[in-house]
């Protein structure tokens, strides 16, 4: 029964996603018609040649991009709200955002290009949750303790891009910090996008691969081990596969919060809590949210709206009914 | 199946055993109750007899192949574990979280088939909660979320059910459903070593009985041999009688006064 609901509702999101990618595609700034945007798209010859350039090199990229870093925040978000046993987690809990935040700055403040803010910001990602994980490992790797580990470890790196803020120059490089910190798409190219791109592939098809025992994780310990399941090295597994997705993407995207939290309780309340089907709602309905707000970021305003901001206007209402709803049924089984 | 527990002791921290010596073995169609106050024992028991703890003196065997060298899989596939009720913090569907014992006979990327969804029905019917499989488990009740884990156990193939105080919390007739539907399994086969604060229930369910005092076996053998008017003062430190009712079930019953006299 819930296992068809679920079916269901994919087959109705996924198109939704590919018409919002099309819709994404055609509209912007640049003063063309949707319908002359589609046709340039799709080849016409009387196209011209500037707007085929803009939809190919400009468009096309950043909207990928945005599908991308929306899918994998998502997933990683439920998997990391499986895993914790906690559905108020999100891939800041374990020091990913501020680690790739510290990177960026640095990188920013030694006037380094986007290959290296990508660069910088994946590795101290990726190196600020190896620290919580080399915390977490030596006592048990135990949820709240890499929970702990991981408030510590954000803590710190955030001091870090404080500091780095503060030294840094204040007519050139701290503008480009904020700037960085409050998230967009809009840099996107091809270049930067590919490593994202087969990134997140390559982590999906892992978590689709894997869903189903990603029910087994949201056991405890003890409960897993009489199953036969080992859950130590699987926790650290996904738990690894997560943070690349994540840092991949805050690489590319900056600061972009919610949505690892936001999308999956609403995928979860679409198709129940089997990772089978939770882990591919959550990537279609991660991408198509993003490619949403995104398109809203660049055309509702004549300047561009950071991604950050918009996705925290939407993500913190949204977060608040979430919450009083998660009380409000808390409250009366009791 | 026979599970066997010779001369098994076990301390969390070396040289503080908080089980001695304890010896039972269990065939395949019977219950043994463990008994004993808090801190006895019981539960730390129940961990070396499904491979979490391994003792630090004794031998727990499955079949004469001890449980420490059976693999996580192997395991799983000859116990079950019925842990104490627990909330979830997600709503998995009955069906669902018993699907998950099919986790020791699937690999690392597999997924459960056809034949392990017929064989969670079989499970669910055999536990008499079939109707529930579309329900989220943290709807349903204490009693019935204990049967789930139950079915889960049988969904793994586990010949014998080790469960931790399943009858706490719940009113006498989920009781029985719970402790009656494991004497049914025990007719077809399965055996269960059941942890438990009641001695009215060993005498109402169990085939034999282990009393633990102090991590050591006061008593073991039927529940009439094990549980006596002595032995019970010895278990809990304070006298009791027992009580024979006319459909021949016993009654532990405690020697004070009540506080009323009517």
């Amino acid at each position: 029964m819930t296992s068809e609901r679920g079916r269901r509702a994919l087959w109705i999101l996924i198109p939704a996603a590919a018409v919002l990618f099309l819709v994404s595609l055609v509209v912007g700034r640049y003063g063309v018609r949707p319908i002359e945007a589609l046709r340039a798209l799709f080849g016409s010859a009387d196209a011209s040649d500037v707007l085929r350039a803009l939809i190919l090199r400009v468009r096309l990229p950043r909207t990928i991009a945005a599908a991308c870093v929306g899918a994998n925040l998502a997933v990683s978000g439920a998997v990391l709200q499986g895993l914790f046993r906690n559905p108020l987690i999100d891939g800041r809990v374990l020091g990913v955002s501020s680690g790739a935040a510290f990177g960026a700055a640095l990188a920013l403040s030694l006037a380094g290009g986007a290959a290296a803010v990508q660069g910088l910001s994946f590795a101290f990602a990726l190196g600020a949750v190896g620290l919580v994980a080399w915390i977490g490992w030596r006592f048990g790797a135990a949820p709240l303790v890499l929970v702990v580990g991981g408030i510590a470890v954000s803590a710190l790196f955030e001091a870090l891009v404080g500091l780095v803020k503060y030294v840094a120059d204040p007519l050139s490089q701290l503008p480009a910090i904020t700037y960085w910190l409050l998230g967009g798409l809009g840099a996107s190219r091809w270049e930067t996008l590919l490593p994202l791109a087969a990134i997140t592939v390559l982590g999906l098809v892992f978590f689709t691969l894997f869903s189903w025992r990603l029910n087994l994780l949201t056991l405890s310990d003890a409960e897993a081990a009489s199953l036969g399941v080992h859950v130590r090295p699987l926790r650290i597994v996904v738990i690894g596969v997560a943070t690349v997705l994540i840092a991949a993407s805050v690489s590319v995207s900056g600061m972009i919060g919610w949505i690892g939290l936001v999308v999956p309780h609403v995928a979860r309340a679409w198709v129940g809590a089997a990772h089978e089907r939770l882990v591919p709602m959550a990537a279609v309905l991660g991408a198509a949210t993003l490619i949403g707000l995104d398109t809203i970021a660049r055309t509702a305003l004549p300047s561009e709206i950071p991604l950050g901001i918009l996705t925290g206007l939407i993500g913190i209402p949204a977060f608040l009914l979430l919450f009083l709803r998660l009380v409000r049924s808390r409250g009366a089984e009791r | 199946m026979r599970l066997t527990a010779v001369g098994v002791s076990y301390a969390y921290v070396p040289g503080e055993e908080v089980l001695r010596d304890v010896s039972l073995s269990l065939a395949d169609g019977e219950v043994v109750f463990v008994l004993g106050s808090n801190g006895s024992g019981k539960t730390t028991l129940l961990h070396c007899l499904s491979g979490m703890h391994q003792p630090t003196s004794g031998t727990v065997t499955v079949d004469d192949r001890p449980l420490v060298q059976l693999t996580p899989r192997e395991r799983a596939r000859r116990i079950g574990v019925v842990p104490q009720l627990h909330e979830p913090a997600f709503a998995f569907t009955v069906a669902e979280a018993v699907l998950m014992g099919r986790a020791p006979h699937l690999g690392l990327f597999a997924r459960p088939g056809r034949d392990d969804r017929a064989i969670v029905d079989r499970a669910l019917a055999a536990v008499g909660i079939l109707a529930l499989r579309g329900r989220a488990y943290t709807e349903i009740s204490g009693g019935e979320q204990q049967l789930v884990l139950v079915a889960r156990g049988l969904a793994q193939g586990a010949r014998c059910l080790l469960m931790d105080e399943p009858a706490a919390h719940l009113d006498p007739r989920h009781r029985h459903e719970i402790l009656g539907t494991a004497r049914g399994l025990a007719a077809d086969g399965h055996s269960f070593v059941v942890t438990s604060h009641q001695p009215d229930n060993a005498f109402l369910y169990a085939d034999s009985v282990l009393l633990l005092v102090d991590g050591r076996a006061q008593g073991y053998g039927t529940p009439g041999e094990a549980l006596t008017e002595e032995s019970l003062r010895a278990a809990y430190g304070m006298e009791f009688e027992i009580l024979r009712g006319e459909s021949g079930a016993r009654a532990v019953v405690p020697r004070i006064r009540p506080a009323s006299s009517d």
